[in-house]
């Protein structure tokens, strides 16, 4: 039996609900499903922070903020998409607020914007320091105004089925019944989130698998700039958990095992004195960029000049000099998590803090309509790659994406279900069941199976740590390379003890291992083939940028073997490719 | 402060598909001062077996899948130490108050339900819209701290496995979903709480309440529940004896 | 697919401590209503005039009043001191942006009683 929408959405986060929601609002006759493997309140969008972007003040402009955003990526931008963003955003933000989004205020009722990392204006709106929560949760409870919009919460999308050249639906498992469901659609948004998974140090929950990017990958659908990986530079150690960049927006600075400053050593500009009204001083020292931040701490260490600790080595987040009053109005959670899982009260103490990764500002290709090349398949946020956000994503733009991208997936995913109603249902059943036979040969009724998931989840966790981190090199990505082959041949030998049907949390984790070794495979063999440093790409072999060979996208196209590397132009429109710069007057 | 190297983690399971009985398993973990009870219970389904099911994502305390009765009491099981309990084993079972679908994984449906029906959004009359171009709707920080604590829930569900009440009668709408409604008839732009009273003043809502408080007590984010609804009471007798006095004025 | 739940048992009130003081705070309401209703036929009794104010005081010496007493005060107080601690989850005060604490609010409370208790004593120790 096969279910039948007009729209099936893939992820019931941010990106996801505000696609449903655009869609609820535009053509309420459309009949949508929105598929979760999770309740949608538990999405990962929930953890993040800081603030979401958008020009709000007099003296700001869109152009700034596109200006801010591109130098930011380091150029990679597709700067129509980004004029775009930066055009939306504001609209974007003020609807969330009509929905209910209990953002920060000023004195007078309107809405309050904080600093953020490599932005020259603040513009960065937040809710507390709960902003993700705060969007998600408004998000969420607005979504239950539509009555065109069914849930299926808790089923795992398996597999995207492309018939006659087009997108026209997905398999799912209910995991309540361990039911392979078929959901034919007339077009599909994937809204799946990132990958951070796939390294064992990470901010992003234990959800944030790379599903939907390796099921667009195995579609035939190429990952755009998979090698940007953002490592946020403020995350605690041991557990990774995520100290937001806000707490540097307000004035928190970072210091070596000596007290010194030290990202004035790294052509981040000069430090203020804390107690002087200007600091911080936007687009220098603390608030620098994400990837020369976490550059930066690599560098320190190698010199020795960090911290050690329980769990490696650490700086000294240090927040005090704010006083209990404004940790307390402006970084609650900041101030309840170290508590909870450092034992530091950062009203006394610093934080000890380490980078982690954060987020991927690689994924599936889109266009600026969120359309891949797969006619009826749309993504939009942080499992896409429009792109926005280049080489290095800055803090507080995603949360924006994700509403002004999921807006723009919903409107186009809609224009396209309108314009196509036939969906080839036999055929649909057919592709179910060979999918329930690769299941069940694969996994639920192998017999014997040697390898346990999680010693294939370490191995992978552990090549990814040591070859694909901040800084990467030609011998150590090719060792990547070859363990994640030797990976991917391991994988059919594991082992699946829960032969249950009646939700087999092992048959989900042993699928999302095979979907985060798809997505490392992109990583690495996209890493590979850049053979320059921009942004968050670092080479040891190549440390220079190389505008005349690489200013462009890298396309990583699956294969039996290794990913097949192609090549794709960033679009620029308005600024030519030019010097990033942090900590001078301009 | 604990000796021993290991500890025992006591686990409700339950597989319907083999067995209509429930029944517990104990693993031994290693100890370490770090670790929550999640850390413990993740050892186990990576190294010891992989059979056991449970929702966990966020390991901060944010997302609120992880909910589940660490010896007798409901906790996350990212937030709970296991250096908390020196004293023998640590028995975890699923969350008090709900069916159980699978070892720790609880039916919520009932739980969405009451979400869904409280009219969680923003409704305001057609003629007070405001059109986007003209920006927010202003907001002063007094009017936002009236009901700020109420948009705190993680919809974790600890509170209606500590609430007495929702055991014994599953169909109190319960303190998550009552501090919901009070989120958004304390939020000054919201004009619907009329359209809540129906379901928040009834016999399920705030009156099926016997102000036991161990809603608010075991939060984990200082939500506190029981005020919301104890205040929604003292709000909606005032109406009623409005209603008596002024049977022809509107409230809100 | 069928789920399982828990039976609730008729014991659950002593399952958990927290439970089992709640029951007790509920059963001191009877004590209190009791109470009230026993003032109540003070009253009447004393506006019956000057012999039976004084047959009442002499009953109200009686053992069984006296270990009725006794045994009514403590959980009258238990009533009372609960619910002190519990005001500041009917009544929120909010002074601009500022909540005021819980513990202030029963600070309060224990104040004020406090106050109308020694104007009470005056007035019958006094007059």
């Amino acid at each position: 039996m096969v279910l039948q929408y007009d729209i099936v959405i893939v992820g019931g986060g941010g990106a996801g609900l505000r696609a449903a929601i655009a869609i609820g609002e535009t053509n309420p006759k459309l009949n949508i499903a929105l598929v979760s493997k999770v309740y949608p309140m538990r999405s990962h969008t929930v953890a993040a922070e800081g603030g979401a972007a958008a020009v709000i003040k007099d003296n700001d402009s869109f152009s700034d903020h596109c200006l801010d955003t591109i130098g930011g990526g380091d150029w990679m931008c597709d700067q129509d998409a980004v004029e775009i963003f930066a055009n939306e955003a504001p609209k974007e933000l003020i609807q969330m607020e009509h929905w209910g989004c209990p953002w920060s205020r000023e004195l007078d009722g309107s809405v309050a914007v904080r600093p953020f990392g490599g932005m020259k204006i603040e513009r960065s709106w937040f809710a507390a320091d709960k902003t993700g929560f705060h969007l998600l949760h408004t998000l969420f409870q607005t979504s239950l105004k539509y009555n065109n919009l069914i849930r299926h919460d808790e089923w795992f999308a398996t597999k995207i089925l492309v018939e006659n050249g087009r997108c026209q639906g997905i398999t799912a498992i209910e995991m309540r019944s361990g039911d392979l469901k078929v959901i034919a659609a007339k077009s599909v948004i994937i809204c799946t989130g990132g990958a951070g998974c796939v390294f064992p140090f990470t901010t992003n929950g234990s959800i944030k698998t790379g599903d939907g990017m390796a099921l667009a990958y195995r579609a035939g659908i190429p990952l755009k700039d998979m090698e940007f990986i953002q490592y946020h530079p403020t995350g605690l150690p041991g557990t990774g958990i995520l100290i937001t960049e806000a707490a540097r927006g307000e004035g928190g600075i970072i210091v070596n095992n000596e007290g010194h400053r030290y990202l004035q050593d790294y052509d981040l500009g000069k430090p203020l004195d804390i107690k002087d009204p200007k600091h911080p001083v936007k687009k220098s020292m603390e608030l620098g960029p994400r990837d020369r931040l976490s550059q930066a701490f690599i560098k320190e260490r190698e010199k020795k000049k960090t911290i050690p600790g329980p769990f490696g080595d650490v700086v000294h987040l240090d927040i005090r000099h704010l006083g209990k009053k404004k940790i307390d109005k402006k970084l609650p959670f900041v101030r309840e998590l170290t508590k909870n899982y450092v034992g530091i009260d950062p009203v006394y103490e610093p934080i000890p803090v380490r980078p982690v990764v954060h987020y991927m500002m690689g994924g599936i290709d889109t266009n600026i309509d969120c359309s891949t090349n797969l006619p009826g398949l749309f993504a939009a946020g942080e499992c896409a790659c429009v792109s926005i956000n280049g080489a290095n994503r800055l803090g507080s733009n995603s949360l924006t994406e994700i509403l002004v991208f999921g807006a723009r997936a919903g409107n186009a995913a809609a224009g396209f279900a309108n314009e196509h109603s036939e969906i080839d249902i036999k055929a649909l059943e057919k592709q179910r069941d060979e999918e329930f036979k690769r299941i069940t040969l694969n996994f639920l009724n192998k017999d014997g199976g040697s390898e346990r998931i999680s010693t294939l989840r370490k191995e992978m966790h552990q090549v990814m740590e040591e070859c694909v981190g901040i800084f990467r090199s030609e011998s150590g990505l090719k060792e990547a390379s070859n363990k994640i082959e030797e990976l991917k041949d391991r994988f059919s030998s594991i082992l699946i003890e829960d032969k249950s049907l009646n939700f087999n949390t092992e048959l989900t984790s042993a699928l999302e291992l095979e979907n985060m070794i798809d997505v490392a495979e992109a990583i690495i063999f996209s890493a590979l083939s850049r053979r320059e440093s921009r942004g968050s790409h670092q080479r040891t072999d190549f440390k220079e940028r190389n505008d005349e060979n690489f200013l462009c996208h890298s396309l990583a196209y699956r294969t039996d073997a290794e990913s097949r590397i192609e090549y794709k132009e960033v679009v620029i429109t308005k600024w030519p490719p030019g010097e990033r710069v942090y900590g001078k007057e301009e | 402060m604990k000796v021993s190297e290991t500890t025992e983690i006591e686990i409700f399971r339950y597989l319907p598909d083999k067995d209509n009985e429930p029944f517990f398993k104990s693993y031994e973990v290693p100890y370490r001062e770090d670790w929550v009870v999640l850390d413990a219970i993740n050892y186990i389904k990576d190294e010891i077996d992989g059979t056991i099911s449970y929702r966990w994502s966020c390991r901060m305390g944010v997302c609120g899948s992880c909910g589940m009765m660490v010896n007798g009491e409901p906790k996350l099981a990212c937030s709970t130490f296991l250096k908390e309990y020196t004293l023998g084993k640590i028995r975890v079972e699923p969350l008090q108050g709900f069916p159980v679908e699978r070892d720790l994984i609880i039916d919520i449906n009932d739980f969405m339900e009451k979400l869904k029906a409280v009219k969680p959004y923003i409704l305001r009359k057609e003629e007070d819209e405001k059109p986007i171009e003209e920006g927010e709707y202003l907001q002063s920080p007094a009017e936002l701290a009236r009901y700020k604590q109420y948009t705190l829930c993680i919809n974790c569900m600890l509170c209606y496995a500590a609430c007495p009440i929702y055991s014994l009668n599953s169909e109190f709408i319960g303190p998550a979903a009552i501090a919901l409604a009070q989120r958004y008839n304390l939020d000054s732009r919201d004009q619907g709480r009329n359209h809540r009273q129906e379901m928040i003043a009834s016999h399920e809502g705030i009156w099926e309440c016997t102000f036991v408080g161990e809603c608010s007590v075991v939060c984990p984010k200082d939500v506190d529940p029981a005020a919301a609804i104890q205040r929604a009471k003292v709000s909606s007798t005032i109406d009623w004896f409005m209603k008596i006095i002024m049977p022809l004025s509107k409230t809100k | 697919m069928t789920t399982y739940r828990k039976p609730v048992s008729n014991t659950w009130w002593l399952e958990r401590k927290q439970y089992f003081f709640f029951v007790i705070r509920e059963l001191t309401s009877i004590f209190v209503a009791g109470y009230c209703l026993f003032l109540l036929f003070i009253i009447s009794e004393i506006s019956d005039g000057q012999e039976k104010y004084t047959l009442l005081i002499l009953s109200l010496k009686s053992p069984i009043s006296l270990v009725l007493h006794f045994i009514s005060l403590p959980f009258i107080l238990y009533h009372t001191i609960t619910w002190f601690n519990l005001t500041p989850k009917i009544m929120k005060l909010q002074i601009g942006e500022e909540i005021i604490s819980e513990k202030l609010i029963v600070g309060l409370v224990y104040i004020s009683w406090g106050i109308l208790s020694l104007i009470i004593f005056w007035l019958i120790l006094g007059v």
